[in-house]
């Protein structure tokens, strides 16, 4: 039997269902002291003072003036200082880091700091700090709009979402013989790395980086945990000794990263038939304090912003600013959710304005082989578009439904959306990413950095090399993350952990299966010792891209995706209930079912969150209600049936026919339900779509 | 003060302050860590315990409250329980951070518990990974019930 295609047992072992799996704040150290962050308390301004009003015998105390040699967090750009020198930018900005063993002493002593604020601003719109433009040009919208039968205008807007991962933040940095070790809840270990040789310089070059059991990322672990892990350091580095800093679920809320928040304009050219003839498109993403990881999101959003629709004539505009909240960061779709909300709905609204049925709208100009997307990148049999959205129609019995419906309280909405899997365009190709195989006496061990943060990295590899080395399933191992042992195998994002990293393996593994010539991994390694294989992705040679152009092939391939969310409103009380969704989504071929359906269910709860529940309340820059008790996600009683139909349509560059999936299933709920809450009266153009909302909200005829 | 107080099974003593977390009594007294902090204030249930059978947060419990009780956490389940293979099995544990809150939770249930109970047994206890579903699937094939044909992965 073939590892591939079918539901394993997962490589995590029991440990993580009988408490043994060790997360960060699970770790000690002899010796160890608890590491706790000062942080501003205005969105704005710069400091006058910083007093300690306590004997601070005892404390480990560090500021600014410890940063060893650069005081940047190394993203994209080297903005966001890992403590705060004069400028306050935001609220909950790190200014001086403490630490003392006793936990309950070290929160219990004041620190004052004194400010000359400044005149902070929130509103996305109203800032003239643009760091990050994008356009992206074909044919000549402007003349397909003038000439168009019907235009269609509409603003759409989403709010900050906050990723909730249950375990929040925290990592542990060592002083160990020559350097140092980072024990922590991070996703991408390697970027860690990168951001403390810029911290440290030349001074200290022994760093690694261990990931410990992670309890949950979603892209929120991407980023952050390169700032927590300088501070952690730091302290270490000037006390000596091993230091811990975990946030509780406040601080966690209150001071890391969230999806941005978008404002999406469209303007659209249709003929009377039902054909989409020009698409302008304005993508407003509010970036935060700081640039992070904002550029790279607002080129997700606007490649995905026209949605899997044909159209000769496209101008996506795109901009991300600066203001004064928090930075905003990578969250599992990385952009798209936000713009593929908005041409979703915004498709409902074309059709209602033709009289037309918006399946039969989409069924008419969605993407299909041959077509060529808004960067100009013609599409191969590797699309799906109509396939899922006729399996999702039939098996919802969608057009009997809304019928059926009609002045009930009950509806049916559909969102017809896709995602590109790796790294947009030559991203791949400049990430050189790498994985190794190792042999081992009885078998082989995958060395890679790419992280289980739940979503079922181990077992995944692992049966990708069994199948590919044709060795029993039991004889791979894999190792844990340790920067200073693995190869870098790139980022743990970008839904690109199966189909690029788990290509890597594969091709590791041909190699090794050539290489021990017939024998078996242990009767090779008895004879001629150890074996190790490494290997770099090349992305498929077919790819073309021109950055500065925004031209292209975006993404070596796309998942396809169709929700059906049936909602039912409560009259009274403007609640709205899901009732069941049913999510058809093509990712080429799963590799462990289990998993991959796991990955469409809790992504698609995550989306119901973001379409009803999911409300950031921002005062003075911050946000209000940063706890679970007031910012609610999906519980039990909250998350509906969720109907999966997985469909398979191999890709012939991944893995065993696989795409990415992480990501697709995040996309679709909140367009649908949103279409499904149109049917029922209510012209909602944002989320979440809250009971507040919709009782303020306008009506429909 | 000392505590006396049945911990998984075996009668324990200990000296803590009275209003000290029961959560950070059995994580930093009792070396018991599989008991998660998600949120401290009794709204996630990772840190979710039995205390004489019923279902409790420990982050907002403070320890004398469980003087002369019987408390069970994760680890009093050992290591070989059918609903911890199932959770594996069913992928009703994804990260795993909630897993052993939920699977104390889910261990209060009633003999036969209809889908639900379960969901009502669960409701305080917060998964971001799964859309329960699989969570589900895993607690009701411990009970050797069916689940409805859509739950039941292909």
């Amino acid at each position: 039997m073939s590892a591939v295609g079918n539901s394993v047992a997962r490589k995590d072992g029991i440990g993580k269902a009988t408490g043994a799996a060790r997360y960060a704040d699970d770790i000690t150290f002899p010796g160890m002291l608890h590491g706790r962050t000062i942080r501003s308390t205005i969105p704005c301004g710069r400091i006058r003072s910083v007093r300690l009003d306590f004997d601070t015998t005892g404390f480990t105390v560090v500021d600014h003036r410890d940063v060893p040699a650069r005081n940047a967090v190394d993203l994209i750009a080297q903005d966001q200082p890992f403590l705060v020198e004069q400028e306050i930018r935001h609220m909950a900005e790190p200014i001086l880091l403490l630490a003392h063993e006793n936990r309950e002493r070290l929160y219990a002593v004041p620190v004052e700091v004194e400010y000359d604020e400044g005149e902070p601003l929130f509103d996305p719109e109203k800032s003239q700090q643009v760091f990050k433009t994008i356009d992206i040009v074909k044919g000549d919208t402007s003349s397909a709009l003038a000439d168009a039968e019907l235009v269609v205008e509409g603003t759409y807007r989403t709010g900050h979402q906050e990723h909730v991962y249950i375990e929040p933040n925290g990592v542990i940095a060592v002083p160990e013989d020559g350097g140092i070790a980072i024990y922590g809840s991070v996703q991408c270990p390697f970027y860690v790395i990168k951001a403390l040789r810029c911290l440290l310089g030349d001074a200290h070059p022994n760093v690694r980086v261990i990931q410990t059991e992670t309890g949950g990322g979603f892209g929120g672990k991407e980023e952050y945990p390169s700032m927590i892990a300088g501070h952690a350091v730091m302290l270490a580095l000037k006390s000596g000794r091993p230091v811990k800093i975990i946030y509780d679920r406040a601080e966690d809320m209150v001071a890391t990263t969230k999806r941005h928040p978008a404002i999406v304009r469209h303007r659209t050219g249709v003929t009377r038939a039902g054909r989409i003839v020009a698409m302008d498109v304005d993508v407003l993403m509010d970036g935060g304090a700081y640039v992070t990881l904002s550029p790279t999101v607002l080129s997700r959003g606007c490649i995905h912003a026209a949605g899997p629709y044909r159209c000769d004539n496209v101008h996506i505009h795109g901009r991300t600013v600066f203001t004064n909240t928090p930075p905003n960061g990578a969250f599992r779709g990385f952009g798209a959710p936000q713009t593929e909300f908005a041409v979703e709905v915004h498709i409902d609204r074309i059709a209602e304005a033709l009289g037309m049925d918006a399946v039969e709208l989409r069924r008419r100009n969605a993407l299909r082989p041959g077509d060529t997307t808004a960067t100009g990148q013609t599409l191969r049999d590797d699309c799906s578009a109509l396939m899922v959205l006729e399996e999702a129609v039939r098996r919802t019995d969608f057009d009997r439904k809304r019928e059926e419906y009609k002045g009930s309280n009950r509806s049916v909405g559909l969102s017809l959306f896709y995602h590109g899997a790796g790294f947009t365009g030559a991203g791949e190709r400049n990430l050189k990413s790498k994985a190794r195989l190792e042999l081992t006496a009885g078998g082989v061990r995958i060395a890679v950095g790419s992280t289980e943060i739940g979503q079922g990295t181990r077992t995944m590899h692992a049966q990708i090399v069994t199948d590919a080395l044709g060795i029993p399933y039991e004889d791979v191992e894999v190792a844990q993350p340790d920067t200073s042992r693995v190869a870098d195998s790139g980022p743990t994002v970008a839904s690109r952990t199966c189909m690029v990293v788990g290509k890597i393996l594969e091709e590791c593994a041909h190699e090794m299966r050539d290489r021990l010539g017939g024998l078996s991994p242990a009767e090779y390694h008895s004879r001629h010792g150890p074996l190790t294989v490494e290997r770099m992705y090349e992305p498929p040679d077919w790819i073309e891209w021109d950055d500065a152009l925004y031209r292209g092939d975006a993404y070596a391939t796309y998942g396809w995706g169709c929700d059906v969310a049936e909602v039912e409103l409560d009259p009274d009380t403007f609640e709205v209930r899901p009732i069941r969704l049913t999510a058809v989504q093509e990712f080429g071929r799963p590799i462990h079912p289990a998993l991959a359906r796991g990955q469409i269910e809790g992504g698609t709860a995550q989306g119901l969150g973001y379409a009803l529940l999911e409300r950031v309340v921002m005062h003075n820059g911050a946000m209000a209600n940063g706890q679970l008790t007031n910012y609610t996600i999906p519980t039990t009683l909250d998350t509906p049936e969720i109907d999966v139909v997985m469909m398979e349509n191999p890709y012939p560059g991944g893995p065993f026919g696989a795409k990415g999936l992480g990501e697709l299933p995040m996309d679709g709920p909140a367009p649908a339900v949103v279409n499904a809450l149109r049917q029922l009266g209510f012209d909602v153009r944002e989320i979440p779509a809250t009971p507040e909302l919709l009782s303020a909200g306008s009506r429909l005829g | 003060m000392t505590l006396r107080f049945v911990l998984n099974g075996a009668k324990t003593e200990l000296d803590a302050h009275p209003m000290a977390r029961l959560l950070d009594v059995l994580r930093e007294e009792c070396a018991l860590t599989g008991s998660k902090e998600g949120c401290g204030e009794g709204e996630c249930g990772a840190c979710t315990v039995l205390v004489n059978g019923e279902p409790v947060c420990s982050c907002i419990i403070p320890v004398a409250h469980v003087e002369g009780a019987a408390v069970l956490t994760i680890e009093g389940l050992g290591g070989d329980h059918p609903l911890q293979h199932h959770f594996m099995n069913e992928v009703g544990a994804q990260c795993g951070i909630c897993t052993p809150g939920m699977i104390m939770a889910a261990m209060a249930l009633g003999p036969a518990p209809t889908l639900e109970d379960v969901k009502t047994a669960l409701a305080g206890n917060l998964c971001r990974c799964t859309g329960y579903a699989a969570i589900y699937r895993a607690v009701m094939k411990w009970r050797g019930l069916e689940a409805p044909p859509s739950m039941v992965a292909e």
